[in-house]
This record gives C-alpha cells, structure tokens and sequence, in this order.
C-alpha cells in the first residue's frame, strides 16, 4: 500500500467536514509476515484496515493512493482499479477478513454450516462431499471438531466463536488475512489460545496477515513487524522485538513504558492531554503538544518516516536517524 | 439548536419543504378564521348555492355560508382537535412509558397490563357507543379527552423500551449516585432521548386523531354543530350537496383535509429518518 | 478485631432465576467473604473473567441488587435495611461507584458537571451555589483538574482520562470511606491508564479512601492493590496479598491466569527476548 489517504466525509444535512482518519500512510506487508498495527482509540487503524480491504462505504471516501497485492495465482493487481464483481471473487478467496465482533459474522438464526456453505462453497468449487471434508480437516485444524457445524452460534462459546470466524477466514487458503481486534472481547485465557491458533494456522497456510489491535502485549506475543500510529499517520515501523525494547519515537517510548508488569511495581506515569481531533489536527508532528520532547520544529513541519536502521522506520525531528 | 437543524431540512430535504409548505397552508387557512365577517354558527347570511366566483372566492353552501370562511372555522377547530388529543396522549405516553422503564418491576407490570387493553381495544366502535351513550353531551372537549385516553398505548410501549435501555446505562447510575431524585432523572436525564422520537409520533398522532374525528363526523357521531371539517362534509352530504350540483361545499374541505394529511405525513416521514439514531450520531459528535 | 469493619460480606450468593415455566437458576456468586477494615483504607482487588461474577458482586455491594444468601454489613449495617429514601442518601454518602465506561457515564446530551453540582448538593448538603462549586472544585484538584477546565462542557469534549478523572472526582465530592471501581481503566486507552490508576493510589494514600477494584487485569491490579481476591464462576478461587498472589499463585486457575497474561516481555516468534 502507499500514500493512502482516506478522509470521513461527514456530512450532516449541508454541512461538510473532512475528516482525515488515514492520512497518507505507506507500509509493506511481505509475505508469510504477520504485521502488527497498533494505536490507541480514533488513531484510524480500522479505517486503514477497512481502506486496504476496500470495504468502505459512505460517509467514508477513499480520497488518494493505492492499494496493490500480490497474489500468488493472479499476480500484481490494484485494488482502487478493479471492477466490483472482480472485487468480489478476491475476497474471502484471496483476501478475507476477521472482524472482532464474531457475532456479526455468523448469521444467528442459522447453523454455522450455513455460514461456511455462503461464504466459501462458491470460492473452493468442489464438490460438496470433498467439500465438506476439507471443512472438517480446516476445523481440527483449528482444534475444533466438526460437530460445531451443526451448532447455531449462540450454543458456542466465545473463544469457540471466535475460532469458527478464524476457520471462516482461511478456509480458501487466503494469501491475506486482514484480522481486526480479533481477540480483544476475549478473556486472557482464551485469548492466548486464539492468538496461538491464529501463529499455526498462519504457517501453515504461509499467508500473510495484518494484525490490528491496540493491545502491546499482544503484538508482542504474536507479531514479526509493528507499525505504530498516531493520528491517522504511521510514526513508528519496525520489527516487533525492536520497538518493543528500543522505540525511538517518544509516543511509542511512552506506550511501551506505561505498560505495567506483574513483578515490577516502580511509578508509570499517564500521557497528559488527549489525541487530537482528526477533524482539525495540529500543524506539523500530530504528537507535538504532548510530547516531552517537542521543539519550535515540531509545530511547524510534520517529520518524514525516515529510514533509522535496517527495517526500522521513524517520524520525529527528535530522532537523528542515520539515514536522515 | 433547532433552527438551524429546520434550515438544513428545508434546504436538502425536499419531501420535508413540500410537507411544510402543505401544512403550512392549511395553517394559514386555520389563522384566517380570526377574520372571517360572519359568525361561524349562523346560517343563511349569505345567497345560498352561489358558485365559487368573484363574491364569494370559493362559493356558498345551501344553507347560506360563505364556504371559504365556513372553511376556516372548520380548519381551526379540526387543527385544535387534533393538536389537544395529540398533546394530551403525549403527557400521557410519556407519564406511563417512563416511569414504566425506568422504575420496572411491579410498577411496570401494572402499567403495562393497562397498556396492552388499550392496545388491543377496537377503537372505532368504541368512539361510536361512546356517541351512543352519550349522545347530546357529548362536546368537542369531551371527544378529544376520549381519543386521548385511548391514542397513547403504543406510544407508551415506543418510549417504556427507550427507558428501559436508558436506564442500564452507566450514566443513569451515576444519577442515581450522584443523590438525583427519580423525579430529577426521568425529567432531565431520560426525557431529552425520548423528545425526538416523541416529536415525530406526535405528528401521527395528529393525523391519526384528525383522520378520525373526521370520519366519526361526516359520519354524524360527533358535535355537529361544531364547524369541523367532517362537519362540513356532512352537512354537505345532509343537502345531497353532490346530487344538487353544489361540489364546491364539497370539493373544498375534501381538498384541504387531504392538504393537511399529505403535508402532516410528509414531516413526520422526513423529520423520523432524521432522527433515525445513525445520522443522530454523527450530529451529536458535529455539534458545537 | 473489636472495631466493626469498614465493610463486610458474609457468606454473600445471589441467584438469578429465569423463566417462566422452567424456573431455570443461575448461580451467578455463591459464598463470597471478605472483610474491609475500618482505620485501614487499602486497594483491594477482585479478579475474574467475564462471567465469574464479579459484577454482580459489585452491585450488591452497592446496593443496586440485593444478596439472595449471606449478609452484606457496611459499618455493621445489613444492607438489607437499608430501605428509605433517607437510609440510601446516607449510604450513598459513603459508598461511591466509579464506572466502566468513561464515555458512558456522563449523559452525552447533558453537561458534565450537573453531576458534579447535584452530588455537592444532595449528597454533601451543600447549600449556597458558591458552596456546591467550592466542594467540586475541591474535589476536582483532587484528580488533577480544575472546575474551570470542566465546567459547561458536554461528555464529547472531554478526553477519556478527563472524563474517567471527572467521574472520580464526582464519587470524592462526598468524601465517601469506599469507592466501588468496576472496571475502571479497560476502556480507556493505555496511555491515560496508569493516570487513573495512580489516582488510585493516591485517594488510598492521601485521602484514606478504600477502594474495591474489580478487573480482569492481572498486571494493573498487581501494580496497585493491597490484596486481592481471584474469582470463578462466582465463587473465590485464591486470596491474599496481591504482590504474593500473583507471584506465586496457588490455585490451577490462578496459575492459568497468570500464565495467559502477555506480556510485552514474552516470546516473539519463538524467538524469547532477554529479560532486562
């Protein structure tokens, strides 16, 4: 993806206000990587996640930039420049998505095998004894017995719905997986075993997936890469590991910090301030008037990611990079 | 707040501006009525059978009333009609769904059995016997307090579930915490959801009680002696107004009555998809 | 142990039942005990997953539901008897609730600091309108804000800390012995989080407030309760103090929950990263 930009059009019986959710924003995703995007509530990560998977609808606008995947059977295609019924074959086949609310997903008033017939069946064409032994197959994969197919959703529990949404998503063998808050309803018990799930079935099927949650110690549980955003804009990129243990940018210094530890009971301090409005951020670095470390600088130029080490990407005028 | 809101409405919404201007002029006609030259209740004070013309812009009845100020009378008393059951079965509405939700248990089943008998009773044969029983005492008055009682049921059960989500949400405890009375939060911290819904089932309920007065009178069940614009009609129709080749005393409460309707159906229609909760909430978060 | 406790469950269930016909029970706390002192104000921490009941707890200590078994005394008071309009002004006083959700607990179409004003006045008997706004502004410096930063504005205007902070300094206004803190910190962002939950400290500290601090969060309530309680399907699994619980937990469930916390620590990718 690069220089994507996707602004909220909001508007209200006349009135027309912008919002700027994701404001030009570049990353990589490679292959076989699970990708980690972080941020804080209205940072705009689920509006990039719905900007990548081009599932926007009014009042959002996708306003500039594109999105490109490499499939490995259609090859290099552009996702702002396909017609919709071509749209429609890459999802779920190619490009499928785990949403945080697995109830919404699951149709309740149906047995979960209605929901694998009306998402995958058409995608795999096979047919439907095979068809349903591959199903079974995925399910144990994902430790999960084949009787919940005929379950409706509401006998399962949340940990097991969350598991059938996950089955749902890479039952095509999808080369992308786009999984947002995917484990943030869950209890701590449950969520270690989905995440775990989650790393198997990703090497198994060597697909690649992006990772949303604002949660650091689930990126750091589960994710090779990590991008940070602040404001609609990426300030941080690097691998997981690094950041974690060397952030450069002071929001991300400060989101590593705060976190507190079983063991460690030394004093954390809480930002000040708030996240800024997106419908009016301040001039220059978005960060600035609640960063410890602002200059004159800050207020007036916004920082370019600029390449710090190998991999590791930073936008600060604080952070004299090697490259910068 | 409200101004500029109806401002955006009539500028974008056109379904909106076209039920404005409807009921504005039925309005109009209901306001001109403070001039009219004759007694409303006095006939043969004009020619009878006059079509409409220069004299008399829409013509004159059989029984010698100029049809444009009868109609103006008619008009104003119909709008009052319906406004005073609509208001009264909103106190009502509100008083029942409120407390309902908000207090539960006990209170609400009893409420709510009450509720569900006027929701299930026939309304129109009821309206009849009560003319039946009543017969020369029953008043203008007297008929709207009666659709009143029997209007506000389901209204009730519409607010009753707003309260009762309402009342599970965190801010509702922290009135209660904060020493609120039961009073103080249903009035203050409950009633400004239920306004806008409020508002826009009162429109129907206007139509709803013109609609019916106006058909419990062409029928003759009401005060006929009252102008209204039922009234009208079945005075017209007690003159074989149609038959004679009197259509004006006809034509032009029909008109004016199906003005008002199309116009009140319209705002109400324009004005619930505005307050449909999804575009209510990008306002809330848009609003300064 | 002579003096009466500050607050004391006894053997505390509650049973929901549901359905008509079938009556279906569902157990959601059975044989809860524990005992806050008076004199001693301290964090003291439930634990539990969704669906261990700790919510319920909460109400009941609060008096929104009442116990179905066992006794909830305050000050040596059942709160059973605690009936009247008058008897709730008073308990209401000294037990305070702090909500879940920042954004929720302020009616959004209504200024933040009607609550404010409306506790001053009907909790604390504040009279005069300079009073009611004296004690909110006293209470508000006690979270590190200001009446004049939160006066006439509505819920949307606030941050998440500032509002969460707000609703802290409205339980203050008051001085209330026990603050009931219901998930307190989950909803608001980790930035702001340690803010609110250093104020906990300090109210502990400096204000001498006893707080029940109900989450699923093993790492916070670590970081700032005295002692803790790990709940199971309503029913307590292991207590103790919190630093000793939580290093060396006992019980298998516990010894789970521990072990599922991740930590920014923990393994990357199977590569482990050397501890600090």
């Amino acid at each position: 993806m690069r220089d994507l930009h996707a602004h909220y059009r909001v508007s209200n019986f006349g009135i027309r206000r912008d919002v700027r959710a994701v404001d030009g924003i570049s990353l990589e995703v490679g292959r076989n990587e699970i990708y980690g995007l972080a941020g804080e509530s209205s940072s705009g990560k689920s509006t990039l996640v719905k900007t990548i998977a081009r599932a926007i609808r009014p009042p959002l606008f996708h306003v500039g930039g594109d999105v490109t995947f490499d499939f490995r059977s259609t090859g290099r295609v552009s996702l702002y420049d396909l017609p919709a019924d071509e749209l429609a074959r890459l999802r779920w086949r190619h490009l499928s998505y785990i949403m945080q609310a697995s109830m919404s997903v699951l149709n309740p008033v149906r047995r979960v095998r209605h929901s694998f017939m009306d998402f995958a069946f058409r995608h795999i064409g096979m047919r439907p004894p095979e068809f349903w032994a591959l199903v079974a197959e995925h399910l144990g994969r994902l430790h999960l017995s084949a009787t919940v197919l005929d379950s409706y959703p509401h006998e399962l529990s949340g940990g097991m719905r969350q598991r059938v949404t996950i089955a749902l998503a890479t039952i095509c063998r999808p080369d992308f997986v786009i999984a947002d808050e995917p484990t943030t309803a869950l209890d701590v018990v449950v969520q270690k075993s989905v995440l775990e799930m989650i790393r198997e079935v990703q090497q198994q099927m060597a697909s690649s997936v992006l990772f949303v949650t604002h949660d650091m110690s689930v990126h750091a549980y589960l994710t090779d890469r990590l991008g940070i955003m602040y404001a609609g804009r990426l300030v941080e990129e690097g691998p997981t590991r690094q950041i974690l243990r060397r952030a450069q940018h002071p929001y991300t210094q400060h989101l590593v910090a705060s976190l507190p530890r079983i063991g460690d009971r030394t004093e954390r301090r809480g930002l000040e301030g708030r996240p800024p409005s997106l419908a009016a951020p301040p001039p220059g670095c978005r960060f600035h008037p609640r960063c410890p470390l602002a200059m004159p600088v800050c207020s007036q130029e916004a920082p370019p990611l600029v390449n710090i080490a190998a991999n590791h990407r930073v936008a600060c005028h604080a952070v004299k990079g090697g490259a910068a | 707040m409200i101004l500029p809101v109806i401002g955006d409405l009539l500028r974008v919404n056109r379904e909106f501006a076209l039920g404005i201007v409807m009921t504005g002029i039925a309005v109009a006609v209901a306001l001109a009525s403070f001039f009219s030259p004759y007694p409303p209740l006095d006939v043969y004070v004009v020619p009878p059978d006059v079509p409409p013309g220069e004299a008399f812009l829409l013509g004159t009845t059989s029984r010698g009333q100029d049809v444009f100020w009868q109609l103006t009378e008619a008009t104003r008393n119909t709008l009052l009609f319906g406004i005073a059951v609509a208001a009264i079965s909103r106190v009502i509405a509100l008083t029942v769904g409120l407390l309902a939700g908000y207090l539960g248990g006990v209170v609400d089943r009893v409420l709510m059995s009450i509720n569900d008998t006027f929701m299930v009773v026939p309304l129109f044969p009821i309206l009849v016997l009560f003319y039946f029983v009543m017969r020369d005492r029953m008043s203008w008055a007297m008929l709207a307090l009666v659709m009143a009682s029997l209007g506000w049921a389901y209204d009730a059960r519409l607010i009753r579930s707003v309260a009762m989500s309402l009342k599970s949400r965190e801010f509702t405890q922290q009135a209660v915490f904060s020493g609120m009375t039961t009073r103080q939060i249903v009035t203050q911290e409950h009633l400004p959801y239920v306004l806008p819904i409020v508002f826009s089932t009162t429109l129907n309920n206007l139509n709803w009680s013109i609609g019916l007065e106006v058909t419990l009178s062409v029928l003759g069940f009401t005060d006929v002696n009252t102008p209204t614009i039922g009234g009208m009609v079945y005075w017209a129709n007690q003159h074989t107004a149609m038959v004679a080749g009197v259509w004006w005393w006809i034509a032009a409460p029909v008109v004016l009555i199906a003005t008002l309707f199309i116009g009140l159906f319209l705002v109400a229609a324009s004005v619930s998809e505005y307050i449909d909760p999804r575009s209510r909430l990008g306002r809330i978060g848009a609003d300064k | 142990m002579t003096a009466t406790p500050l607050l004391e469950l006894r053997d505390v269930g509650r049973t929901f039942s549901s359905g008509v016909f079938s009556r279906r029970r569902v157990r959601a706390v059975a044989g809860v005990s524990f005992a806050l002192e008076a004199g001693r104000p301290e964090v003291f921490a439930v634990i539990g997953e969704s669906g261990s009941g700790k919510t319920t707890l909460a109400r009941m200590i609060l008096g929104a539901i009442s116990a179905t078994e066992g006794a909830i005394l305050f000050r040596g008071r059942d709160l059973r008897s605690v009936r009247s309009h008058r008897d709730r002004l008073g308990f209401m006083r000294a037990v305070q609730p702090i909500f879940q959700n920042p954004f929720e607990a302020f009616n959004p179409l209504k200024r933040v600091d009607r609550y404010l004003f409306a506790s001053a006045h009907r909790l604390a008997a504040a009279a005069s309108k300079a009073e009611v706004e004296r004690l909110a502004d006293t209470a508000l410096h006690q979270v590190g804000l200001s009446l004049a930063e939160v006066s006439g504005r509505f819920p949307h205007e606030l941050s998440g800390g500032q509002l969460q902070r707000t609703a802290i300094a409205r339980a203050l206004i008051s001085r209330p012995s026990l603050i009931v803190a219901d998930e307190p910190v989950s909803m608001i962002d980790a930035s702001l989080r340690m803010t609110v939950t250093n104020l906990f400290r300090s109210l502990r500290d400096e204000l001498g407030v006893s707080i029940v601090y109900i989450t699923h969060d093993l790492a916070t309530a670590y970081y700032v309760s005295d002692r803790i309680i790990i709940m199971r399907k309503g029913e307590v699994v292991e207590r103790g103090e919190a630093a000793e619980v939580l290093r060396a937990p006992q019980h298998p469930y516990s010894v789970l929950l521990k072990e599922s916390v991740l930590s920014i620590d923990s393994s990357n990718g199977g590569d482990a990263i050397p501890s600090r």
